[in-house]
């Protein structure tokens, strides 16, 4: 937000923040290492509002949980702003001083009364003002959101309406108060920080801007492209079209994550060559054309990851990989060398050199440095600087260190994309369990007391409307295609809702069902709103030789 | 929607009833659920009512007879505690079952320490064999005054001392200089009515509140710290340093009554808190308004019904006639008091064990430093004392710290409560000047019955004393120049034809049994003893496994280890009075 890719706030303000937001968020089971810097935060005090469809593990945790409908979060947010500049909450200072386009902003948001918001979202009008009041009246307020904002096809202006309220509020750019999506997976944010984003070059420089791309080219003789390159979503549209013929996939595995997946899969299938390196097989794998074994960058790899508060730490090599695994710098390097990069075999404190000398956020780590120091927090410009607990923290200097102030960026409630029709009545959204990863690759293979498997969460209204008990078989249709799996009736869950995981596609393919439509600015597609019916299956009586009756299940 | 830690057990609805009764009484509803989209509450607040634990473990134990796996589930998942610590925590405690116990009979359980030992306390249990109640031997009762003591747990009633709820109700205390004029910690045991608080300020109750109002909280600090009192559980600590300590701190602050009172012998403060609970609530606040802390805590051991139900009666009409709560007495001092009921842990006397179990937690030690008065109960500045110590504080507040420490000696001020059990004529408790000696003590219980053999002073953690000691000063400075301990004002008597040998084994055994595990020295060496003592000094030792080392040399090198290594006082005493009882040659086949 405004411009940097990493959350605003160090661990510590959280556990020092008066009021916290968790919006579209299930952290203590999708991020847990992060909820336990939340919980201290609760256990000094802080108050907990949990904005959520679901009232998921998380949610047990708030002093008050919103139950959004699925995708009306910036309804929500939009009220929770015009309730505070009508009660006269907001920081005019700041705002003078800092942002620009309040007025239009205060525009856009008025019509936002609390009885629409409460309309459109599901949330009693009282909630939604007591929260606007915590929220602007703290001392110290967190925003923290995670997928519940970003899987939807208006992700970006989902995002921008809680920074908003920041604006508004003034809690960003100060110890304590801040905006933090919590990142998803290991290291997710040194992806970032290395330019591993469509229009990013290593420490966020954008690829349009001519002088961060002359130095880059300088460094690496050879010419950087202006133009964006294609993000995930937009290179599944080009292998559909035909542009793109040829993936190398390092670490991810698209086969069973992408939405709609049937359909994604076989685009992979027709690619004229698919590269994967990874650390195990995954199915992505199967269909490559060359398959990379790669060591584990956890224990098998030096190097660096980046944390949540843009933390910079060294990670060492416990353990040596095993045969014919090799390291991805390894890999990558006697790739170039192939075809004639000349790179040589360049050490994880090589690149990090290299990434020193052309990254401005980046450049006061050196690599003894971040040794002694146990990591470093970015931006560390040099290399007396102590590293950032927070970022933006010229929103409150007397010349905004020169900048331009911060806008404010009104947006427009527009619901999730699909709607509900008579044929798909239900909504469904996805998520994440606590022993699970992603699609399974990595966890998968380890046994769990607690393995959420391939239920479908319903309401008990709507499990009673449609006479089905937990536990039992259904056939799950959404205009993308069907699959069948178990029922979880599940007393949380509010009526027309439902939610299931995607850790199990060796069980279930609920890609199948997910929505592809996606955000233009983002690339993230929207996992978290698609409609859905749920159909019983016939359950018959045969008689099986030798081993009595079973029921056979044929779809209705 | 998975959690880590809910099972699948699931509670009876009248377990559930009996938390929910717990949580909705003392803080209200954990969750509320306005509609399908808005739920107010949750686990966020879970650490603030940790607190609940213990009494919500209670209400389960009495509802079904046991802690059963449902019944935690529930427990856990309205207080937020994780269902492997809230089980924790009721293995923890004797009075807890955590294991389904098969019947549905109530549990009657019949002490067998020193006192009751010597007084038959076999014969009884095997008497009431084949009875109405399910029978266990039980530690120390606190009721040594009275052989055998007995403790019934009920199942869906509440639990009771037998001898309490006979007909006719509890009987008189046995305090046999009731009435005296020269008493003043038991001025009003035996002569007021302690279930009025009208009673109470006729007798000239609440003076002291208001003479503290008058001197304020520096000047009730500076009339303790004149009277020279000191702590009255064993260590003898005075007790101004401690209040001052307090008063000190900012931020929230508690006051605690240790009325955790579990060390053999010892009756004193259930005899007090019985029959005069007023009192103890007064000098409480009073401790409250010198200290700058509203916040005040009654632990009390869970085998004292009758002094719980007294002073939860009297903390209700103290409450009422505004001595207790917001601006008590029309001044602008506020403090109230709570109960807490122990689960029988001995260990829970000591302070910060006490702080653990209070919290939730497992009763265990914590370290020290730092001390309460910095990170007392729930880490916040504490003041702690028992109901013995904070009584002494009335006289002082009211008659001026100079006149109470020109009573007793120089080192010791004021007068002490001893609790005389064992062969003596007149068992019951009893209340002298510091400066009496042994034997004067003695005679005031009507002397020694039979031929005097030993005295156990200052309970199952003091020393044993032979009758060449009766001139023995009990003052704090004499029984230190003599390398005892007053500990809590035990003098239990033993006469000739006593097994003497088997009271100082099941010494062992008891301290086998409280010792919290903790500290490894601790724990195994409490076990080795008992085991050496269990078996006539023979196994370990005495070149019976080939090893030259002496039976009483290994007690003594267990001892050290215990002393060096443990973090509280149950270790470091633990071996006290084997050794003394060594020393006297009390013990068959065990010579120094």
């Amino acid at each position: 937000m405004f411009g940097a890719g990493g959350g605003t706030s160090s661990y510590e303000e959280i556990h020092e923040a008066d009021v916290i937001l968790l919006w579209g968020s299930n952290a203590r089971e999708a991020h847990p290492i992060f909820f336990h810097h939340l919980m201290k935060g609760l256990d000094n005090g802080a108050r907990m509002y949990c904005v959520d469809p679901r009232r998921t593990a998380s949610a047990k945790f708030a002093d008050v949980w919103l139950g959004l409908s699925v995708g009306t979060d910036i309804a929500l947010a939009n009220a929770v702003g015009r309730h505070i500049i009508a009660n006269g909450w907001h920081d005019r200072d700041f705002i003078a001083h800092s942002t620009t386009g309040f007025d239009t902003y205060a525009a856009v948001v008025e019509p936002y009364t609390l009885d629409r918001a409460e309309s459109i979202t599901g949330v009693p009008a009282s909630a939604i003002a007591e929260l606007a009041e915590a929220y602007a009246t703290a001392g110290k307020a967190q925003i923290l959101w995670t997928l519940g904002i970003t899987e939807h096809h208006n992700a970006v202006d989902n995002v921008v309406a809680l920074c908003n309220l920041a604006l508004l509020t003034g809690h960003v750019g100060r110890w304590g108060s801040g905006l933090v999506p919590l990142r998803g997976q290991n290291n997710v944010q040194g992806g970032g920080d290395m330019g591993a984003l469509p229009d990013r070059l290593p420490g966020f420089q954008d690829v349009a801007d001519p002088a961060a791309r002359a130095r880059f080219e300088a460094a690496w003789g050879a010419p950087v492209p202006p133009e964006p390159g294609l993000h995930l979503t937009l290179m599944f549209e080009a292998m559909e079209t035909g542009a793109l013929r040829a993936v190398y996939c390092i670490g991810e595995n698209p086969a069973d994550s992408e939405p709609d997946v049937a359909h994604a899969r076989k685009l992979l299938t027709d690619l004229d060559l698919l590269v994967v390196q990874d650390i195990v097989l995954t199915r992505t794998a199967e269909l490559a054309d060359v398959v990379l074994p790669a060591s584990v960058a956890w224990a098998e790899a030096e190097g660096t990851v980046t944390s949540s508060e843009r933390r910079v730490q060294r990670v060492r090599a416990a353990v040596p990989p095993p045969s014919g695994a090799r390291d991805d710098i390894e890999i990558l390097a006697d790739l170039a060398n192939r075809l004639d990069g000349g790179w040589g075999k360049p050490t994880a404190e090589d690149l990090w050199e290299e990434l020193r000398s052309l990254s401005p956020v980046h450049r006061g780590m050196t690599w003894s440095r971040l040794e002694a120091a146990g990591g470093l927090q970015w931006p560390c410009p040099t290399e007396d600087h102590p590293g950032s607990p927070f970022l933006h923290g010229w929103l409150w200097a007397d010349d905004l260190d020169g900048r331009d102030p911060a806008p404010f960026s009104p947006v427009e409630h527009a619901g999730p994309a699909e709607e509900l029709t008579d044929a798909f009545p239900l909504r469904l959204t996805t998520g994440r369990a606590l022993d699970s990863f992603n699609t399974g690759v990595q966890s998968g293979g380890l046994d769990s007391p607690i393995r959420y498997g391939d239920a479908l969460d319903v309401s008990p209204a709507d499990a009673t409307q449609l006479g089905i008990g937990d536990g039992e078989r259904v056939r799950v249709v959404s205009p993308r295609g069907a699959v069948e799996m178990a029922v979880r009736v599940q007393a949380e869950l509010p009526t027309g809702l439902t939610f299931t995981t995607f850790h199990f596609p060796e069980l279930v393919d609920v890609n199948v069902l997910t929505n592809d439509a996606w955000d233009k600015r983002s690339g993230t597609a929207e996992f978290k709103a698609a409609s859905i019916r749920i159909e019983k299956l016939d359950e018959v009586e045969v008689e099986v030789e030798a081993e009595g009756p079973v029921a056979a299940r044929k779809p209705a | 929607m998975t959690d880590v830690h809910i099972g699948t057990d699931r509670p009876t609805p009248a377990e559930a009833a009996a938390v929910d009764g717990v949580v909705d009484a003392t803080i209200g509803p954990v969750v509320v659920r306005r509609s399908e989209r808005l739920v107010l509450g949750g686990s966020a607040r879970r650490n603030e009512r940790r607190h609940l634990l213990l009494p919500a473990l209670h209400a389960l134990q009495r509802t079904a007879g046991w802690i059963s796996p449902g019944g935690i589930n529930h427990l856990a998942d309205v207080l937020g505690v994780p269902p492997a610590e809230a089980y924790g925590v009721a293995t923890f405690y004797d009075l807890f079952v955590t294991e389904d116990p098969g019947h549905e009979r109530d549990v009657l359980h019949v002490c067998v320490d020193a006192a009751c030992q010597i007084a038959g306390s076999a014969e009884v249990i095997a008497g009431l064999a084949g009875g109405g109640e399910i029978v266990r031997e039980s530690p120390c009762l606190g009721q040594c005054e009275r052989p055998v003591a007995q403790f019934l747990q009920g199942r869906g009633k509440a639990d009771a001392v037998p001898v309490d709820i006979a007909d006719g109700g509890p009987p008189a205390p046995l305090v046999p200089q009731a009435g005296d004029p020269r008493l003043r910690l038991l001025s009003r045991v035996g002569t007021v009515d302690p279930t009025e608080l009208s009673a109470y300020v006729n007798s000239g109750g609440y003076k002291a509140l208001a003479k503290a109002f008058t001197l304020g909280p520096d000047g009730v600090i500076d009339e303790i710290d004149a009277s020279g009192l000191m702590g009255r559980g064993g260590a003898a600590f005075p007790t101004a340093v401690k209040w001052r300590a307090v008063a000190g701190e900012a931020g929230t602050k508690h006051v605690v009554v240790n009325a955790d009172e579990s060390e053999p012998g010892t009756f004193k403060d259930r005899i007090l808190m019985e029959n005069d609970p007023f009192a103890v609530i007064e000098a409480a606040t009073i401790a409250g308004f010198a200290t700058g802390a509203s916040n005040g805590w009654i632990y009390i051991r869970g085998e004292y019904p009758l002094a719980t139900e007294r002073l939860a009666a009297a903390i209700d009409q103290a409450r009422e006639a505004g001595f207790l709560g917001e601006r008590i007495a029309r001044s602008s001092f506020t403090f109230d008091l709570e109960i807490r009921r122990g689960a029988g842990a001995y260990i829970c006397g000591e302070e910060t064990a006490l702080f653990n179990s209070l919290e939730g937690f497992r009763g265990e030690p914590r370290q020290k430093p730092p001390f309460p008065t910095t990170n007392g109960l729930f880490h916040q500045p504490t003041v702690i004392n028992n109901p013995e110590t904070l009584a002494n504080v009335l006289d002082i507040v009211t008659g001026g710290g100079a006149a109470f420490a020109s009573v007793g000696t120089e080192g010791s001020t004021g007068t002490k409560l001893f609790c005389l059990s064992g062969r003596v004529a007149k068992p019951g408790l009893y209340e002298v000047p510091f400066g009496a000696t042994l034997g004067e003590l003695l005679d005031l219980a009507g002397g020694a019955v039979g031929h005097l053999r030993a005295v156990l002073l200052g309970g199952a953690a003091g020393s044993f004393v032979g009758p060449d000691q009766l001139d023995l000063p009990l003052t704090f400075e004499g029984s230190r120049a003599a390398g005892l301990s007053l500990g809590s004002g035990v003098v239990m008597a033993f006469d000739a034809g006593d097994d003497l040998t088997a009271v100082v084994t099941r010494i062992a055994e008891f301290f086998r049994h409280e010792s919290c595990g903790q500290c490894v020295p601790c724990r195994v060496g409490t076990i080795r003893q008992h085991e050496l003592l269990a078996a006539g000094g023979t196994g370990w030792g005495n070149g019976s496994n080939g090893s030259s080392v002496t039976p009483v040399a290994l007690l003594d090198e267990m001892d050290r280890a215990m002393k060096d290594a443990s973090i509280c006082g149950l270790g470091h005493t633990a071996s006290t009075a084997v050794r003394s009882a060594i020393d006297l040659g009390l013990i068959e086949g065990l010579n120094p």
